[in-house]
């Protein structure tokens, strides 16, 4: 038996969060550290899956690993990575270090705060962010759909106490309303997504009565079921599959967020930290996303390509509903919220586009905004915990003070709008292109997502770092050193991906193929015939020269 | 020699990322630095050119393929370049009129501390241009086309402690995204039409699909062109797009940005030629701005919002002879070419008398000029000559020959067109006429302190109200800034009649832009004559309006039409109650329905759930009694049941 | 004589024991009538199995009878616990446990 890859990077993270949560109350700092180096650790690990997974090796999944859990119900311990999933992993082992570093004294005050010695906020802190590492992993490597459902929940716990816990320390209006303002966040979060949770409970345990039914033998195994169903042996009949899709699909939508299930989104993001709302929307936010790639649609072809006219729909007000509101916003976090709601509209535009450019361009988009959008809200992050508050217009003219940061700001800011030349541009032209090719009306609305896009970015970037210097800013530092380690790696990459994205497509490319052969369908085929050769300018001229001749 | 092409985008772009990463070490040698990129890229450029003439015509094509940048399914874009001879004409005009800027702004800039992030951001938009030029096929013209959006809004708002800079810069964006949006819907319309978007199987095979699909992508080329070349309806930033420092105007109105939408037009030239209703869009584009940017210009007492009046006219000559066709395509690039020449000097001319004067803008404030500064008189006088097209200067030539093709066009239409440009002619001759006149001519009006104006009181009049006011002190400017004025001014005298000596410029572009000999309804000998006395007719009126009679140092009321001029024609009110006032609104009604209804349906599940549990919790009163009666009730209930269900 | 009496007898104990613990205040007095309640089933199970012929019934009763007693215990203990610290008997002076 080969050494098992995944449950390693899965369990190092764990064994991570332990380790930090035992350290005694003193050991602060070592705590960090400890964090910080399992993180490091994960992302090893996580370069390894990437580096041994074989784009081009047959068969849907890689570095399987199946092992028997609950016999009785026919669970079992199954992982295993298409390319999607590995870019997934990768993101979010990439981005938790970041989240560490940037979080690095969000936990401190509130230790000088409490008098009681065994309280450890600082331990707790980055062993929950940990744990959410963990369970992220697991949730993107399980192939068995009751394990998945395990850990898709789970991971709901370290969350909510991340969001309740450890707030802000920005309140314009005292530590005991933001403290308010804050649990009812977190337990706004927790009921949105348990709801959604449990709508799929009763979905999974649905799906399994009915392949204890049909196969003799329930099972939870999607390799197990995409095959029974590809050979005829399984039949979900119409009403159960579209039942049983729309108990998932809520699930999902409610964690990605979909309009209208997105309200959760903009209070947990606000009252939590910059570090914590980046692993809400960059990393946790992708599982709903992702399992609608590998759950929805493989698990429910039909009833995926029957529900596809309203996610679209849905996902398109997304686009301009989160736009039109982030143009609306006065708290810079709430912004950045809805400009990710309507960042996940693309994403889900792109999944249901059904085509392997929107497919393609949506799990680029899964990986592109979670950089982007970390860069962007951590500077946020530094920005507020200078000034002590989230509203945009307590600040002006920071450009003057603190060149780096703004300079910084607006790079994350510009990736957002999607400027060609950084990634997230790429992502979005694909999904752009994918939705176009199948459903031209609908690609044409969401195009206007890049105005509006421009819009809130560049009134944010006006009204905090333009104009004259506020008196309150006018002291502030430029990035210290910690702070710059955090956002220039994301920065590079950003650009780096924009140029040359190819390692990441050659990556997803197979993975999208597979899923779009499960569902039965091909990208449309262009309506006229090329006659030339593709990259040659020459032949070109000589040919429109033709044409000219042509029409006189 | 293809392998250097990429090192045309390269030298800009890595002078670029130097001077904007070098940190304060670069301070003192940035600017030279930004200059020699510049200056490298111009002299590769040069490099090409020779090598490029040294072939024969049809084998002038370079092609170099990069990498490739997105492949997924069916969808490959690479990065790849191309280069003939449209392009090189391009890489020409950005590199050469761009350095010339560069070295204009050593001295422009000299005072500002962040100097050398501007030229970090100069270079910047030189790269972003060339890509723009040099792009093989449209996805990589649409980097370059965003950089360049990118870039613009950097420099306009580059004194962004100015809320009106930054707003400006904001605006030049926003705008430019509308247009960007049409090009990106037309590289999907591409896509699903031919599988692909290089110029090279693209612009092959528009025999392949319908004239309506061609159509809507021509359209959706126009609304892009419309964006970045400040073309009706989307020109309205390029006015407010005057915060930025003068050389950054010269350069986004001469050499980069705006001619972007007539390279784009030019370039997709076969599927204009295609769809003719797109053609007649296109023409009418440019027939509507040429007048519009004209009488703007006669309004603006503001000297660069005045020339910025005229690029918007003149841009809509170019996009007017590009809608024509082949006959029009080569006399498009080449009055853009010689306007890159006398719109560059104009600017730089007009930064040149600014720096002397205190930064006023005013021409209400100058007047009288020239003894001051000669060689800014001289050399911005050319520009002026050229640009009204004076016979034998560049534009006399390159404009003659559009009003020719627009006859050319034929029938009612060819007549409406002609005349639209031969009017245009009259009025760039008596606006500009009117900026040579109150700079340089006339009663120095300077010396009196302004008095202030009645309907808008003047933001700071603390210092002059107390009678102190302290009069310029006009200068020439150093070499440095005057140099690059004196290159500019000779190529607006020579280039026109350099590229019409034996029909040269025609005959190097017809491989790349085809070209078709127009056959205007009367000679091309009465055509000249008109032009000719038209312009005399419009300098004639702007000398006996402003250079016989004193200019009042105050703008008078004026008629209807020159205050609606003032306001840019009420574009600006338009969008302002329309999309600002409106947007506002609809986003804020938004916020109010999220919480109220999206949100307040869930917490409204919520509360109804809260109530229900309230409401049970009566039951929960705490006296054992009242338990004891629920249990007795329950053990009845359950006694009861059981029987029920066994009798039946 | 017929067993069923001793069901009738059994059952109207029960029911006075019932009326009891929902009338009265007094917690003896409510003790009391639970004890009575008890001890009407335990008459009703030796009369089953009086009637069935089998000893499932008098085991049962014995259960009842040592659980019984455990309660009384632990009850009684809780009761004089309440007396001694509120000085009353009265079962609804004791309603703290509500929400």
């Amino acid at each position: 038996m080969s050494f098992p890859l995944l449950t390693a990077t899965a369990v190092v993270p764990a064994i991570g969060a332990i380790a930090t949560a035992a350290l005694p109350a003193a050991k602060r700092t070592a705590a960090k550290w400890l964090a910080l180096l399992f993180s490091l650790l994960t992302f090893a690990l996580a370069l390894v899956v990437a580096f041994r997974f074989d784009p081009g090796a047959k068969g849907p999944f890689q570095l399987t690993e199946s092992h028997a859990w609950i016999r009785d119900f026919g669970v079992r311990y199954e992982l295993g990575v298409d390319g999607i999933a590995v870019a997934l992993i990768a993101l979010t082992a990439l981005l938790v270090p970041f989240v560490i570093l940037a979080g690095w004294h969000d936990a401190d005050t509130l230790e000088e705060a409490t008098p009681n010695r065994r309280w450890r906020p600082t331990q707790g802190f980055f062993a929950l962010i940990l744990a959410v590492e963990a369970m992220v992993v697991i949730s993107f490597e399980a192939t068995d759909v009751f394990l998945f459902y395990i850990f898709f929940e789970a991971m709901l716990i370290p969350m909510y106490f991340l969001i309740g816990g450890f707030g802000d320390r920005a309140g314009a209006d005292g530590e005991e309303r933001s403290a308010g303002r804050r649990s009812q966040a977190a337990v706004k979060f927790l009921l949105y997504n348990l709801a959604g949770g449990l709508i799929m409970l009763a979905a999974v345990i649905g799906l399994y009565a009915v392949t204890a039914d049909q196969l003799g033998t329930g099972t939870f195994s999607l390799t197990q079921i995409v095959d029974a169903r590809a050979a005829g042996q399984l039949d979900l009949g119409t009403t159960t599959e579209r039942l049983l899709f729309l108990g998932f699909f809520f699930a999902f939508a409610v964690k990605a967020p979909l309009w209208p299930l997105h309200t959760w989104l903009p209070g947990a993001m606000s009252e939590s930290t910059a570090p914590v709302a980046v692993l809400i929307t960059a990393v946790v936010d992708k599982v709903g996303t992702f399992a609608m790639l590998r759950f929805c649609l493989q698990l429910f072809p039909q009833a995926s390509s029957w529900a596809t006219p309203v996610i679209l729909i849905l996902a398109l007000i997304s686009i301009v509903y989160g736009a039109l509101l982030a143009v609306a916003q006065r708290d810079i976090k709430r912004l950045i919220a809805y400009a990710s709601i309507s960042h996940f509209g693309f994403i889900i535009l792109g999944i249901f586009a059904m085509t392997s450019q929107g497919q393609g361009g949506a799990t680029l988009y899964m990986v592109n905004h979670g950089i982007s959008t970390a860069a962007l809200m951590l500077v946020a992050g530094f920005l507020i915990s200078r000034r002590g508050s989230r509203l945009i217009a307590d600040f002006g003219g920071v450009q003057k003070v603190a060149p780096m940061l703004a300079g910084t700001f607006l790079i994350g800011g510009l990736a957002t709008l999607s400027l060609p030349g950084l990634a997230p541009f790429v992502s979005e032209f694909l999904v752009l292109v994918g939705t176009f090719s199948r459903h031209p009306v609908i690609g044409v609305i969401a195009t206007l997502g890049i105005v509006l896009a421009a819009l809130y970015v560049l009134v944010l970037y006006q009204r905090t770092m333009t104009g004259p210097v506020k008196s309150e800013v006018s002291a502030m530092p430029d990035l210290r050193a910690r702070e710059l380690v955090v956002v220039a790696p994301l920065i590079a990459l950003l650009l780096f991906l924009g140029v040359y994205p190819k390692p990441l497509t050659d990556l997803v490319n197979p993975a999208v193929e597979h899923t779009l052969s499960v569902v039965d369908k091909k990208d449309p085929k262009p309506t006229a015939q090329v006659n030339a050769v593709p990259g040659s300018g020459r032949t070109g001229h000589a040919a429109s020269d033709q044409d000219v001749e042509a029409a006189k | 020699m293809e392998n250097l092409i990429a090192l045309l985008v390269a030298a800009p772009l890595v002078g670029a990322a130097l001077l904007l990463c070098g940190g304060k070490r670069l301070d003192r040698t940035g600017h030279w630095l930004g200059t020699l990129f510049a200056a490298a890229s111009f002299a590769v450029g040069v490099a090409l050119f020779a090598d490029m003439l040294g072939r024969s015509a049809d084998h002038r094509a370079l092609h170099q393929h990069l990498f490739t940048w997105i492949p997924v399914g069916g969808f490959r874009a690479d990065v790849a370049f191309q280069l003939d001879q449209l392009s090189m004409t391009f890489v020409l005009l950005i590199t050469g009129v761009g350095s010339l800027i560069h070295v204009y702004s050593i001295g422009y800039m000299e005072h500002d501390e962040r100097r050398r992030r501007f030229f970090g951001y100069l270079n910047l938009f030189l790269a972003a241009m060339l890509l723009l030029v040099l792009a093989d096929n449209y996805l990589l013209l649409y980097v370059g086309w965003e950089g360049v959006g990118l870039a613009s809004y950097l420099l306009i708002g580059f004194w962004q402690h100015k809320p009106s800079a930054a707003t400006a810069a904001k605006k030049a964006f926003l705008v430019n995204r509308v247009g960007d949006m049409g090009l990106s819907i037309a590289i999907m319309l591409m896509f699903t039409t031919f599988g692909t978007f290089a110029f090279g199987p693209v612009l092959a095979s528009t025999g392949a699909t319908s004239e309506g699909k061609l159509t809507a992508i021509g359209l959706m080329l126009l609304l892009a062109a419309c964006g970045k070349s400040a073309q009706v309806p989307l020109q309205s930033w390029l006015g407010d797009a005057m915060e930025g420092p003068t050389p950054v105007s010269a350069l986004i109105h001469a050499a980069t940005m705006v001619t972007a939408g007539v390279y784009l037009i030019t370039r997709s030239g076969a599927i204009f030629n295609a769809a003719p209703d797109a053609q007649t869009a296109v023409v009418a584009v440019g027939a509507v701005t040429l007048l519009f940017g004209a009488i703007v210009g006669c309004a603006k007492d503001d000297i660069k919002k005045a020339l910025a009046g005229s690029t918007m006219s003149q841009i809509g000559y170019m996009i007017l002879a590009a809608g024509l066709g082949p006959i029009g395509y080569a006399f498009a690039i080449m009055h853009l070419v010689t306007h890159g020449f006398f719109k560059a000097g104009l600017f730089l001319g007009a930064g040149s008398v600014m720096h002397g004067m205190n930064d006023e803008v005013d021409m209400r404030r100058y007047g009288g000029l020239r003894k001051y500064m000669p060689v800014t008189f001289v050399t911005f006088g050319l520009g002026y000559l050229a640009i009204i097209g004076f016979p034998g200067l560049s534009g006399f030539f390159s404009k003659d020959k559009i009003i020719e093709a627009a006859f050319a066009k034929g029938g009612t239409e060819g007549w409406i067109l002609g005349g639209a440009a031969l009017l245009g002619a009259a009025i760039t001759a008596f606006y500009m006429t009117r900026v040579m006149l109150m700079t340089f001519f006339g009663e120095e009006r300077w010396r009196k302190a302004p008095t202030p104006s009645p309907d808008q009181p003047s933001v700071e009049p603390a210092a002059e109200t107390r009678g102190e006011y302290a009069p310029p002190h006009p200068h020439e400017s150093p070499k440095v800034m005057t140099l690059p004025m004196i290159v500019l001014a000779i190529g607006s005298v020579f280039a026109g009649g350099l590229f019409s000596l034996n029909e040269a410029f025609v005959k190097w572009l017809e491989p790349v832009t085809s070209f078709a000999h127009g056959h205007p309804p009367v000679s091309a000998t009465t055509v000249t004559a008109a032009t000719i006395a038209v312009l005399l007719l419009g300098v004639g009126v702007a000398w006996l309006m402003y250079g016989r009679r004193p200019v009042p140092s105050l703008a008078p009321r004026g008629s209807l039409l020159t205050r609606a001029a003032r306001r840019d024609l009420l574009q600006d009110d338009f969008n302002d109650i329309v999309f600002v006032r409106g947007g506002g609104h609809l986003t804020t009604t938004l916020v109010q329905l999220d919480h109220t209804l999206v949100d307040g349906a869930v917490n409204g599940t919520a509360a109804s759930m809260g109530g229900l549990s309230g409401l049970l919790r009566q039951l929960q009163s705490g006296f054992v009694r009242s338990y004891a009666v629920q249990m007795l009730g329950g053990a009845a209930v359950l006694v009861a049941a059981t029987l029920l269900m066994r009798g039946v | 004589m017929n067993p069923v009496y001793y069901l009738y007898l059994a059952a109207l104990l029960f029911t006075i024991g019932a009326a009891g613990v929902l009338i009265r205040r007094n917690a003896i007095v409510v003790f009391m009538c639970i004890e009575l309640m008890l001890n009407a089933c335990n008459l009703a199970f030796v009369t089953f199995s009086r009637l069935h012929g089998n000893l499932d019934g008098q085991i049962i009763a014995f259960f009842t009878m040592v659980v019984a007693a455990a309660e009384v215990v632990v009850g009684l203990a809780i009761i004089v616990t309440i007396f001694r610290t509120r000085h009353t008997a009265s079962v609804d002076d004791a309603s703290l446990m509500k929400l």
